[in-house]
């Protein structure tokens, strides 16, 4: 038993030192995308100092830190959100293009050991990212942490990583069932999430209809309990209304992710679209 | 050293490293083309390939090697018919089944990026071995494939065509499978590239109990590895048995004639991408 489950963790590890290889090789892309992640949380903060100004208002010192910390909340736990996503969302679609996806499938690896594998690989990448992130943004305007929660917020982070995992394996299940699109999909369903989960704004002022899909993503409840957390330094208690529906969603994507992978799998299998060529 | 099998023995106490009974698979066109009609890729194909047996399909483009090839490695799912390996039911015990065979498709199929080094040793774990056991191991199989040490290291999208499918090969044999798929391993090769590979192949056989079951569409390939020879034709197995049975049973003369005689068409007509193979 035991002896299995360090069988399995040496099996995961594979995936992890791959994409660990991988991220390497293509070191000039991550440099890209750390670049363009600094920039964006960067000139999002730029909004929240430059907004007094714009607005004719009194630019109250403390009323500024406080936007520009409500902003960094958003737009970093956005990209940590976002990281998880893409990555656990592209499993598929990248092994497809690398045109190694039947050698993965083939492999003697349960399923589940695979994506555990991808998992833990995200991860590893998703909280370097925007810890670098953070310092960076760190350096050029002033981060007011003294009235921060630490343990909520990373408790509320933790719980955020684990309903994305489950959503995001349930993505991933869209180039199983279209070689062509799915991958496309898969983005457009993660531009809809920032429109309507308040990464930049209270969700209070969208339309209804825009409130009803705020009310279902998780990182709804993960963004708005951060903001508890490290601008009021709610502690856990304070923070459970926000904390509940993003574990649940968690319970619930990702048992119903899995099950959605095995079914694509073996969709896939069925009808030929694992690959064609050859 | 080859086992002379007769067509049709199956009383004979041998191990079936492969076993398939009855198997079809047919694909539905995408909705998008219009009149499209579903393609009968397998047609109730029944086969055994017996321990230590180098079997190989011969067949033109699009006859279904490679969708049979499939079949058996897990990647796709019989609509009809069963496959055992080595007495194990390809679905029922897919995990078992995944740990006896490896596959070599036609094209190479790595991380680009990645060195071959790298996609070995990761290909390794997938199959239970550690990096200390398979590192040595790949630098003796690759050495042994005429790929130099500097080369091993380098991102596998510098490496040639035949180096690449070289290294797949390598790949394969890492997880030391007890049987062994192999879709027209050295197609697009040269002559040089090929011959080794082919070597590589007997040796394989020879040295470590290994059954492969190979597709090809070059007779000579097949003539000169093979212990017993399947012919495919649009989906179905016409014929089967040694080069020799084949040609006594269907008048005599070299194996492409008895495949012409079969099929109605000449294998070379189907093979214009093969650069070294003059007609
Ligand atoms: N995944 C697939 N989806 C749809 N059609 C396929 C698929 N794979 C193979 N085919 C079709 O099945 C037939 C047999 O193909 P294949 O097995 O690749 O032949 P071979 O390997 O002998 O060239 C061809 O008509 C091919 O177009
Ligand atoms: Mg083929």
């Amino acid at each position: 038993m035991i002896a299995d489950v360090g069988a399995q963790l040496g099996l995961a590890y594979a995936f992890v030192e791959r994409e660990v290889a991988l991220s390497k090789r293509y070191w000039a892309w991550e440099i890209v995308w750390l670049v363009y992640g600094i920039v964006t949380s960067l000139s999002v903060a730029y909004i929240a100092l430059g907004a007094p100004g714009l607005s004719g208002g009194s630019g109250d010192p403390a009323l500024v830190s406080r936007f520009v910390l409500y902003l960094l909340v958003g737009t970093i736990t956005w990209r940590f959100l976002g990281l998880i996503f893409e990555q656990m969302g592209e499993t598929i679609a990248w092994e497809r293009w690398e045109g190694t996806i039947e050698y993965t499938f083939m492999a003697p690896v349960p399923r589940l050991t695979h994506l555990l594998g991808m998992c833990a690989a995200t991860l590893v990448r998703a909280v370097g990212f925007s810890v670098a992130i953070l310092a960076a943004v760190a350096l050029f305007v002033p981060v007011d942490l003294s009235h921060a929660n630490v343990a909520s917020a990373l408790v509320l982070l933790a719980t955020g990583a684990v309903a994305f995992i489950g959503l995001a394996i349930g993505s991933s299940v869209f180039p199983l069932l279209w070689t062509e699109k799915g991958l496309q999909m898969a983005y457009i369903v993660q531009a809809v999430v920032l429109l309507v989960s308040g990464v930049y704004y209270e969700t209070t002022i969208l339309p209804g209809w825009m409130q009803a899909l705020s009310f279902i993503s998780p990182a709804t409840y993960v963004i708005r309990g951060m903001r508890d957390a490290l601008l009021d330094g709610a502690d856990l208690a304070a923070v459970w209304p926000n904390l509940w529906p993003a574990l649940l969603v968690g319970a619930v994507s990702i048992p119903l992710g899995l099950r959605a992978f095995l079914w694509a799998e073996r969709y896939a299998k069925r009808t030929g679209r694992l690959k064609r060529s050859g | 050293m080859a086992v002379q099998i007769r067509e049709g023995v199956r009383t004979e106490k041998k191990t079936a490293a492969l076993a398939a009974s009855g198997v079809c698979k047919a694909f539905r066109p995408a909705r998008v083309t219009p009149g499209g009609t579903t393609v009968r890729a397998v047609d109730s194909v029944s086969l055994s390939v017996w321990r230590g047996e180098i079997y190989g399909l011969l067949g033109a483009n699009g006859s279904g090697k490679s969708t049979l090839i499939r079949l058996f490695s897990t990647l796709l799912t019989p609509d009809a018919g069963t496959v055992r390996v080595f007495g194990l039911d390809i679905d029922r015990d897919e995990l078992a089944v995944k740990r006896l065979i490896n596959r070599v498709s036609v094209e190479a199929s790595f991380f680009k990026k990645l060195s071959a080094m790298e996609n070995l040793v990761y290909a390794g774990r997938l199959y239970g071995v550690a990096p200390e056991e398979s590192r040595p191991k790949i630098v003796s199989i690759l050495r042994r494939l005429g790929i130099e040490d500097a080369r091993m290291t380098e991102p596998l999208e510098k490496l040639s065509r035949g180096m690449q499918q070289k290294v797949a090969i390598a790949r394969a044999f890492l997880s030391t499978p007890m049987l062994l798929l192999l879709d027209e391993p050295t197609t697009g090769l040269d002559i040089r590239s090929k011959r080794e590979v082919q070597t590589f192949v007997r040796d394989l056989r020879d040295e470590h109990d290994a059954t492969i079951l190979l597709t090809t569409h070059d007779l000579d390939e097949a003539a000169r590895l093979a212990d017993r020879i399947g012919i495919l034709h649009q989906g179905r197995l016409v014929a089967e048995g040694t080069a020799l049975e084949l040609a006594a049973r269907h008048g005599g003369g070299s194996l492409e004639d008895v495949f012409m005689t079969l099929t109605g068409r000449r294998l070379d007509d189907a093979d214009a991408s093969e650069p070294e193979r003059p007609t």
